[in-house]
């Protein structure tokens, strides 16, 4: 025996530590890979032997290369073995090793439990400490519930180092045992006034988290965050209680009411940029919440806007972003106390940055409104040219065109222009955005009427222009723009000017290099612009016209149908046979072209993307039910199902044999008839009236200009958008001098009241050009207005949902183990006290237990009340110390939380002999000391010293050496 | 909540990674590839926030080592960049003048400090003197 420990020791000298590790590693740059096999095969004869030292460095190692991407998994075993030892020092090598690569699926886990459960209850904090954390990084539901009631006991530890870590861990044994928080919550509650800061911050963390889920379950706990935060000095735990109240405001207006003098107040006060920044979102969180009757409303979101302003103009970077960030949230609801500032934000575009920009970017999307549209696009256009690299111009491509097409094209005064600027978009070489260019022409062409022949004449432009051939290799590339114009060009060919010019455009022998689906669509369009040249000949008599057609389309087609792809080929041959034989007919002199379009007759309207799903089950329509009667069933004549499915399926089989009679057939058109009204699939011939476009607001009472173009609509070459935007501000000129002119004679007849009616310029005054006949997308009749597609019934949070107020049940009290286990007796004397104190101390628990419940069923009813009655007093019931803790004040509580730390030191030091963390505080103890008997006066001078300190630490540039400011001193995110 | 801490050096090697969530140890190296890509084409000028898929990656470069943080969108990206900072003083007080060398010899100690302030995705500890109380324990146990 005593051999095997000598042996051990000897082979321990020569085994590599993990420092020789990492300098073999560093050597062997070249056989990196080798040298690392080598050493795993080194691990695992270590791993054999039966020296816990020997293993616990193994495993330390072990750990290192896990970090550096290899699987580990193999050791699981050895893990929970170097787990279990009674040293500390091998002990946390691992708990580390366990918490780096143990998850749910490791099957070993299960074996952890008692030992887990031992080292929780170890009478060393550092024991359960490890424990703890080790726990946090793999707590499985099984190990959840197991020992969920351990700890919850250690929530209510002597010691605050494990009162706070047990906090925390509680938020991971909720998540994956989700029945443990009714039980807990109690004391959880009872931690956010725990004496120890630490305890709290960690309390209020877990809350925080809990409640961003399910914030409704957690309002009845706002008085007393608002105290914590009256009271916190904090920043790390005010930033926490803030985005805490940020949750809660959507649910209470009343909340957010008295939120906003303490909040403001913060921001005046506070230097740290953290805590601004989430006062300054908690506030607009407040603001959105309160839709109205604020009196001071607007000043709090100019006091935001000014500040997020201060950190926009600000050199850092970071303060930059967070600045547009939050900027992009008030938008949402204040978009004009945002517009005010579009030239700081157009100036953003210009930044280095690209994250900036693209934050710059989401913004102006908000700020758009009818009257500075064209010009933030002409910026955004700009940019667009000299923007480097495809990524940053992509963005650009889809944002102008997000900005343009948002709600229904709300802002967009002259089509025109907007399709003027896709044409321009299409001259982007590398994008590969194409089909979103391409979206847009096909939506605006069908869905405006009054553009179409503008957009005809621009779409056969690009047709004609070879530069999106050339680029019709890449997927996705600029030529999807092609398929748009085609498709354009095809069903809306009478407005095209020269349509014989187009059909040959269409048919050149380029065109075969373009992708299939474009292909396609050219053949299938070539024959609705035929089609319609056909018609235009016959009506004016030309014959031969309409023949020298034809001629071109037999010759071209064929280039078609030798096409490799299957689509354009079986549509090519079709169609070269239907030309062929209207080539025939043509030569007997008979009228073809009525047939032929009637081909292509009717319109085709946009379905809106969602319209399947919406469709409602008609009342009596069970989709489960069976269609036709299992055949055992007796059939009985009369029956008469309800559903109209069933009467059809029924009857078909019963009356095909014999020949309908002149009753029977009209009582079928009859049913049919009926079905197809109940039918939502069945498309009505016209669209019903109400479908037509009316929510834009007093677009029908405005007088439709009709705009006198000086320049001729069809721009030779590519259009410059640029015109169109002088035309429209003539015509937008033109427009306010009528509208002043008229204005003038209400105001003779109205006498003197000139202030009301200044001429200042709104959104509503500005008629578009076209009369915007925005076709809305089909939707069934009696779409169902729900819209619950995006809530995902897997989220683990839904399980937290829970009523925490309602009293507690017996049935749900959390498992206690009922008998100690065989571990735990063997243990050392030195155990066995601890041991005894925490057996007892649940059966003390369960009493507290029951009478709290008795307690708490009277407290529940009135608890409701109680936060209606603190909601409803509007003056909150003045903060006793100043809400805001100025700079100086923050280092004054930094001195007294200090002292806290000391007495907390030192009751630790007490409790464990030699403790190097009590030598250590005590030597600075009696400074402190003194300090405490001093003048609260010094105390203030002290504070604006250290206060200064700090400041100079938060100044520190990021690449420098860190300096070691006064180590006392409670860090906080300061920021100068 | 913070999702993980990663120390990762210029040459793209993991230093020290952390996470609070269990990522697969395959996905992992490609994440840790992914994000020092992404710290290290970005230069001074430009901000310490990434947005990067679902997460919001906040760095600091110190030397030749980047720490870098990846959050969801409940936690303050100004706190958690100071709070990186406050990190490295921690590090620095340990190891007097701390170096990555430093942090590769003795991982597991750099694990125990990051423990301390850090648990469950959530910051616990920004006092020094209390960050460091037990491992300071630890070495006396060790050297007797």
């Amino acid at each position: 025996m005593a051999l095997k420990m000598v042996k051990g020791s000897i082979d321990r000298m020569f085994d590599k530590n993990l420092q020789d590790l990492v300098r073999g590693i560093r050597n062997h740059k070249e056989d990196e890979a080798k040298y690392i096999s080598q050493c795993i095969d080194e691990i695992k004869q270590e791993l054999k032997q039966d020296n816990i030292a020997v293993k616990a460095n193994a495993v330390c190692k072990l750990t290192y290369l896990q970090m550096l991407g290899y699987d580990i998994s193999w050791a699981a075993f050895n893990i929970i073995e170097v787990m279990s030892a009674s040293k500390f020092t091998f002990k946390r090598i691992g708990y580390l090793a366990a918490s780096q690569s143990f998850h749910e699926g490791t099957d070993v886990i299960m074996l952890t439990t008692n030992q887990i459960r031992k080292d929780l209850s170890s009478p060393s904090q550092y024991d359960t400490g490890v424990a703890l954390t080790g726990l946090s990084c793999f707590v499985t539901p099984d190990l959840a519930r197991d020992l969920a009631n351990d700890i919850m006991t250690l929530m209510s530890h002597t010691k605050p180092y494990i009162r706070k870590k047990a906090v925390l861990i509680m938020y991971k044994v909720f998540l994956k045992y989700p029945e443990s928080l009714r039980p807990a919550f109690p004391r959880l509650k009872e931690k956010l006034e725990d004496p120890d800061p630490g305890v709290q911050s960690a309390a209020v963390n877990v809350i925080c988290e809990l409640a961003r889920r399910n914030p409704k379950n957690y309002l009845s706990l706002a008085p007393l965050f608002f105290k914590l935060m009256t009271s916190s000095t904090n920043n790390w735990v005010l930033i926490k209680i803030i985005k805490l109240f940020g949750a809660l405001t959507p649910l209470e207006p009343r909340l957010g009411k008295k939120l906003i003098e303490p909040l403001t107040n913060l921001i005046h006060s506070t230097s740290a940029m953290s805590l601004l920044y989430e006062c300054v979102n908690t506030v607009i969180a407040v603001l959105i919440s309160l839709s109205s009757g604020m009196p001071n409303h607007s000043a709090s979101i100019q006091l935001c806007v000014q500040k997020l302003r201060i950190l926009i103009e600000d050199s850092d970077q970071n303060l930059k972003y967070l600045g547009l960030l939050a900027m992009s949230k008030i938008l949402k609801t204040h978009p004009k106390s945002v517009q005010s500032h579009k030239d700081l934000i157009l100036q953003c575009l210009d930044d280095k940055d690209e994250s900036i920009r693209l934050r710059a970017l989401d913004l102006l999307y908000g700020m758009v409104s009818k009257k500075n549209l064209m010009e933030i696009v002409k910026k955004l256009m700009t940019h667009v040219d000299k923007a480097e690299g495809t990524t940053y111009r992509d963005e650009l491509l889809t944002k102008i065109i997000d900005i343009c097409s948002q709600s229904n094209y709300q802002y967009i005064t002259n089509f025109e222009w907007y399709i003027s600027i896709l044409v321009e978009l299409t001259r982007l070489e590398g994008t590969r955005h194409g089909h979103l260019i391409a979206a847009q022409m096909l939506d605006v062409a069908i869905r405006v009427k009054a553009i179409r022949k503008f957009a005809v004449s621009q779409m056969s432009a690009l047709l004609d222009s070879a530069h999106l051939l050339a680029s019709s290799t890449q997927r996705n590339g600029i030529c999807e723009v092609l398929y748009a114009a085609a498709w354009i060009c095809g069903e809306f060919s009478e407005h095209l000017q020269e349509p014989h010019h187009t059909l040959e455009a269409m048919l050149r022998p380029k065109v075969t290099t373009l992708p299939g689906h474009i292909q396609a669509v050219y053949v299938q369009n070539v024959v609705k612009l035929y089609a319609n040249i056909l018609q235009q000949k016959e009506q004016a008599g030309e014959a031969e016209g309409a023949q020298a057609a034809t001629q071109l389309m037999v010759d071209r087609l064929p280039q078609f149908v030798q096409s490799a792809d299957l689509e354009v080929q079986e549509r090519a041959s079709c169609i070269l046979q239907l030309v062929k034989h209207i080539q025939k007919l043509q030569a007997k002199d008979v009228p073809v072209a009525e047939e032929v379009s009637a081909l292509f007759a009717g319109e085709l309207n946009p379905v809106a993307p969602k319209a399947q799903k919406k469709v409602p089950v008609p009342e009596g329509l069970d989709l489960d039910a069976w269609i036709n009667e299992p055949l055992s069933d007796s059939e009985s004549e009369d029956e008469r199902p309800r559903a109209v499915f069933h009467e059809e399926e029924q009857r078909r089989p019963k009356h095909r044999p014999s020949e309908a009679d002149e009753e029977e057939l009209a009582r079928r058109r009859e049913a049919r008839k009926q079905e197809q009204a109940n039918n939502p699939f069945y498309i009505k011939s016209s669209p019903s009236p109400q479908k037509r476009y009316q929510d834009t607001p007093g677009v029908e009472h405005i007088p439709v200009v009709q705009i006198d173009l000086s320049v001729p609509l069809k721009v030779p070459g590519l259009p410059m958008s640029d015109q169109y935007v002088k035309l429209e501000e003539e015509r937008r000129h033109r427009q306010k001098l009528e509208k002043d002119k008229r204005r003038k004679k209400r105001k003779e007849k109205k006498g003197r009241r000139r202030h009301s009616s200044l001429p200042t310029e709104s959104d509503e005054d500005i008629a578009p050009a076209q009369r915007v006949d925005i076709v809305t997308e089909e939707m069934p009749e009696n779409a169902l207005p729900s819209d619950e597609d995006d809530k995902d019934p897997n989220d683990p949070y839904r399980a937290l949902d829970i009523d925490l107020d309602k009293p507690l049940a017996d049935s749900e009290k959390l498992p206690v183990q009922k008998h100690r286990n065989a571990e735990t007796s063997k243990s050392p004397e030195k155990d066995v006290p601890v041991v005894e104190k925490k057996s007892k101390k649940p059966k003390k628990k369960e009493k507290k237990h029951k009478e709290k419940e008795r307690n708490q069923e009277k407290r529940e009813k009135k608890k409701a009340e109680d936060l209606d009655f603190w909601l409803s007093t509007t003056p909150p019931p003045a903060p006793v110390p100043a809400p805001a803790p100025s700079t100086e004040e923050l280092s004054v509580n930094a001195i007294t939380t200090l002292k806290d730390e000391c007495e907390d030191a030192k009751t630790e030091a007490q409790d464990e002999e030699g403790n190097a963390e009590g030598q250590d505080q005590d030597k600075k103890s009696p400074k402190q000391k003194k300090k405490k008997h001093k003048k609260e006066k010094e105390e203030r001078t002290k504070g604006k010293k250290k206060s200064k300190k700090q400041r100079l630490g938060g100044e520190e540039a990021a690449g420098e050496p860190v300096q070691n400011g006064a180590p006392e001193e409670e860090p906080l995110p300061v920021r100068a | 909540m913070i999702k993980f801490f990663l120390m990762v050096n210029k040459q793209g090697q993991t230093r020290l990674s952390k996470y609070y969530e269990h990522v697969d140890i395959n996905k992992r190296t490609l994440l840790e590839t992914e994000v020092i890509k992404s710290c290290l084409s970005r230069s001074n000028e430009q901000c310490s926030f990434i947005e990067y898929k679902d997460f919001k990656l906040i760095y600091r470069q110190y030397a030749a080592l980047f720490i870098v943080v990846g959050v969801n969108d409940t936690e303050n990206e100004m706190a958690i960049y100071e709070f990186i900072h406050n990190f490295v003083e921690v590090l620095d007080e340990y190891f007097s003048q701390v170096s990555e060398l430093d942090i590769m010899f003795n991982l597991d100690k750099v694990h125990i400090i990051l423990d301390e302030m850090v648990l469950n995705g959530c910051i616990v500890e920004t006092n020094r003197a209390r960050i460091l109380a037990p491992l300071l324990i630890l070495d006396k146990m060790s050297e007797s």
